[in-house]
């Protein structure tokens, strides 16, 4: 029966995140992600552990819904309304992850796994509580350091005054950054990839004339 | 028996993200092959703890911080795909490759 609703959760979570590839639309994408994460979340409910499968749940959830606020703002192709290719390196990407594929499954097979050691404890999720609260509390600090610096940094790049709040120079990082490129004679422009870029060579427009320009 | 077939799907998933993260011209598409990666890392180390330790708490321990690696890894990518905006107008990595150069 548990082998059943495993495979069954499994089948869901691997179709659903190839799905995510596969749909031309990015909103399709994220439900199947979502659908994914779920399946994947309900599987380790198999594995009694109750608080982290829901953790995983509830988290991925959020996840999404993040998500899908950050795939309207970077979006290509948000509704599937326009087929169009948003694929780059087509030989390489499945040979590659066929491949990590195909080595990983042989060392899942071929690996002589140890036997079990010990029992499930009858409540894990208390087991666990312990455990962060008393001998692996180091390691919640530094999770709890890492996030919190996640969260500083995050700002800090995102945020639109940029690193240095109003103390910025007038010419704004990109008259800072492009500037020794004018020194090397135009050899920035020398790129033909750049082509679209070509707006930086100059410096004349201010840093909102520049993002229309290109 | 559980146990390969836990891994297996762990293998499964991590095949699919790394497609997704090496495949995709959008930013938001790659994270979500990065999240998928993360998420077989989840699988295999709830697998490991239940199927070989389950009397010590580590495994448990350790998907706790995969978790939380997951949740830094989507913030402050899509923190730096902002700040890729902002700069130069580029929401695709084939935008962003100054780097290579």
């Amino acid at each position: 029966m548990q082998i059943a609703l495993f495979c069954v959760l499994a089948v869901v979570a691997v179709v659903s995140g190839a799905a995510v590839f596969v749909v031309d639309s990015m909103a399709r994408a994220t439900y199947a992600l979502a659908l994914s994460f779920v399946a994947v979340g309900a599987s380790l409910l198999l594995l009694d552990l109750a608080y982290l499968g829901v953790v995983t749940i509830l988290m991925m959830v959020m996840e999404m819904a993040i998500m899908a606020v950050f795939m309207i703002m970077f979006m290509m192709n948000p509704a599937g309304l326009m087929p169009m290719s948003m694929l780059h390196n087509r030989r390489g990407a499945p040979a590659i992850s066929g491949g990590i594929f195909l080595a990983l499954g042989a060392l899942v097979l071929l690996v002589p796994w140890p036997e079990r050691r010990g029992t499930v404890p009858a409540d894990p999720t208390r087991a666990v509580g312990e455990a962060i609260m008393g001998s692996k509390m180091l390691v919640m600090i530094g999770v709890s350091a890492v996030l919190f610096t996640t969260i500083v940094a995050a700002l800090v790049l995102a945020t639109s005054r940029g690193r240095y709040g109003d103390d910025e120079p007038a010419g704004y990082g990109h008259g800072e950054s492009h500037g020794p490129h004018n020194g090397h004679g135009g050899g920035h422009d020398a790129h033909a990839g750049h082509g679209g870029h070509g707006g930086h060579g100059t410096h004349a427009a201010p840093p909102a004339a520049e993002g229309s320009g290109t | 028996m559980m146990l390969e077939l836990f891994l297996l799907l762990a293998s499964a998933l991590f095949a699919i993200g790394v497609y997704g993260a090496l495949s995709q011209q959008t930013v938001v598409m790659v994270m979500m092959g990065l999240e998928l990666m993360v998420n077989g890392v989840i699988v295999a180390a709830a697998a490991f703890w239940y199927f070989l330790a389950p009397a010590a708490p580590d495994g448990q321990v350790l998907v706790l911080v995969v978790i939380a690696a997951m949740t830094v890894d989507m913030a402050m990518g899509f923190a730096v795909v902002t700040l890729l905006f902002r700069a130069r107008d580029a929401d695709m990595t084939d935008m962003a490759a100054e780097l290579k150069r």
